[in-house]
């Protein structure tokens, strides 16, 4: 049988009825502007063999750099059983099933996810996943505007400890359906948002503000006072965390003085990446977004319960689905359905594995690690540690002149320094983000802040050579 | 269709049914023809007293298994109460649509504006023209 779904007279038939004469035709509204020339320098088809050498030669020439970014995407051990399991043929699918009916297995994947997601934000329910972590908080953004009812508010509170991209992604998604989001600006000692930053907009009606623990800069915020104060306003809370800090820092559900009226984020969404998914130049990843059992029908997505059958053996099924796009077309709640179940299935496989006490370890070791890092970097002349706030596993280090050189020769020596913040943050001046997770050894350590060192500094490399 | 449809009722195309009040204002529900076409209700969601709503405007969302259904307002007006019995017993949807299934109040703009409902006999018209 042929596998190509249309002839050329399918076509013509197709074209004939809707009165076009071609099919370029039906992508006229595309400025011609926009559209891209041909991708001159990609063959028009390699057999395997061709594209299988191609290929391996190209990704030779990445080499196995020693990597200290971070920055939202993080570089952590994935046990070897992990994607051993989570390629097995039983789990090996893209998609989060639609069909109330599909596999037990998986649907057992996603309730378990879900109730690990929920042990770890301290929240009530989870939904499936979500694309990436800043496609997630686009998606809370939206959840708060539908969930607050005492505010008709679609502005939102943004501080600017908020990783950039995601507020690009918010902006993007969000802004288009007439959410605005206000920035809020940090502390310049302390890298992080103080609520007489807040204070300014009391009074004012917002339906949220968010909150990133560890913020973008690594530094931790004081998530009591920012709940407190967002409440005392009638704002919701979204939480952007690191699931993976959460083994170790108090759950965004707990967040808030015990005396205030109402205690924990409202929303949390985050990257699921740290949990066993692999760096793989940007993706793909997977968003997750939980929250309180009053604001569910508000939350995008769908929900996996567990319940009896007719004869009262255990099962699992859909739960909720109906304010999906399959169902309410334009009036869903999202249009993001989710087709990341083979990363949720493999980190739903990582925290099996590690368990509470195997993730703290990851989470310590890598704080750890960071510590390290920090202080043989700053004992260099020239780099200083920029903010005093305390940090999970990553931090902004200040150098006395511009980094882009500085990060393109230490790439020449293998070592991925960090994340130029220049573009984002102009006014710190000659900056880096970096981290260290519990994959780097002592000796990682000592290379890269030798390499620093001897690039920042000539006359040292001068000396130890004399 | 076996039950009689109340004859003190006005109705809509989209099968929500208005119910006139002592005081002017509207009650507003939906037709057992619709609840019996949603099947079992899990959830309703309803307007806050104090919205104004418009002719023809979503107002409130009804939630089955496997759907949920936009209710439009048949009227112009400020909501002044919503069946709060619904959060935690949306069934009564189901149960007694033309009574304690009640989804709203309304307080009218405009006492012609339920000019364009349809009548008892014009409603079951309508529904025997869609059975067939």
């Amino acid at each position: 049988m042929s596998f190509i779904p249309h002839t050329n007279e399918d076509v013509a038939e197709m074209l004939s009825v809707i009165g076009a004469s071609r099919v370029d035709e039906l992508f006229d509204e595309i400025p011609s502007t926009l559209v891209a020339a041909a991708l001159q320098r990609v063959p028009p088809a390699l057999s395997e063999m061709e594209i299988g050498r191609l290929m391996s030669e190209r990704a030779s020439l990445d080499g196995r750099p020693l990597c200290f970014l971070g920055a939202g995407a993080y570089e952590h051990h994935i046990p070897a059983p992990v994607w051993a399991i989570a390629t097995r043929g039983e789990f090996y699918s893209a998609y989060t099933p639609y069909q109330a009916e599909a596999s037990q297995g998986t649907l057992q994947v996603i309730y378990e996810y879900q109730s690990m997601m929920c042990a770890l934000t301290g929240m009530e329910v989870s939904n499936a996943s979500l694309y990436d972590g800043a496609s997630a908080l686009a998606e809370a953004c939206l959840t708060a505007v539908r969930a607050n009812r005492a505010s008709t508010s679609r502005r939102i509170l943004v501080p600017r400890t908020i990783n950039p991209t995601y507020r690009q992604v918010a902006q993007t998604i969000a802004g288009n359906q007439n959410v605005v989001l206000e920035s809020v600006d940090f502390d310049r000692s302390q890298g992080r948002t103080l609520v007489d930053a807040l204070l300014p907009h009391a009074g004012s009606d917002y339906a949220a503000v968010v909150v990133q623990q560890p913020n973008y800069f690594g530094v931790l915020e004081e998530v009591d006072a920012l709940v407190d104060w967002a409440h005392a306003n009638d704002m919701l809370v979204i939480a952007v965390v690191n699931p993976l800090s959460l083994a170790v820092l108090k759950p965004p559900g707990e967040w808030g003085t015990p005396a205030a009226a109402k205690r924990g984020a409202d929303i949390v969404c985050g990257e699921g990446q740290p949990l066993g998914v692999p760096l793989s130049s940007g993706g793909p990843y997977f968003g997750f977004m939980t929250t309180r059992m009053q604001y569910v029908r508000q939350m995008p997505g769908r929900i996996v319960g567990r319940t009896v059958d007719a004869d009262g053996r255990e099962g699992f099924t859909l739960t909720l689905q109906a304010r999906e796009q399959h169902i309410r077309r334009s009036k869903a709640n999202s249009n993001i359905c989710t087709n990341q179940g083979l990363t949720v299935t493999a980190a739903t496989i990582y925290l099996s594995l590690l368990g509470a006490e195997g993730l703290a370890r990851v989470a310590e070791a890598s704080m750890a690690r960071t510590r390290e890092l920090v202080t043989a970097l700053t004992a260099v002349r020239g780099v200083h540690a920029v903010f005093t706030g305390e940090g999970f596993h990553e931090a902004v280090l200040g150098f006395d002149r511009p980094v882009a050189p500085l990060l393109a020769a230490l790439a020449q020596r293998g070592i991925q320094g960090g994340v130029d913040l220049s573009e984002h943050f102009p006014e710190l001046g000659p900056c880096l983000l970096v981290c260290a997770t519990e994959t780097k050894t002592s000796d990682d350590i000592a290379r890269y802040a030798q390499a620093v060192d001897e690039l920042q500094n000539p006359a040292a490399l001068a000396r130890g050579a004399a | 269709m076996s039950d009689k449809l109340p004859d003190d009722l006005h109705y809509t195309k989209s099968h929500e049914w208005v119910r006139t009040l002592p005081d002017g204002g509207v009650e507003i529900g939906i037709t057992d023809h619709a609840q019996q076409a949603l099947g079992d209700l899990v959830f309703v969601e309803l307007p806050e007293p104090g919205r104004r709503v418009a002719p023809g405007e979503s107002c409130a969302v009804v939630e089955s298994v496997k759907a949920a259904s936009d209710i439009y307002s048949p009227v112009g007006g400020v909501v002044i109460a919503s069946n709060a019995a619904l959060a935690t017993t949306p069934e009564l949807l189901n149960q007694a649509p033309y009574g304690a299934g009640w989804l709203m109040r309304i307080a009218l703009d405009d006492q012609g504006a339920r000019q364009g409902l349809l009548d008892a006999d014009g409603y079951a018209a309508l529904l025997a023209e869609e059975q067939n």
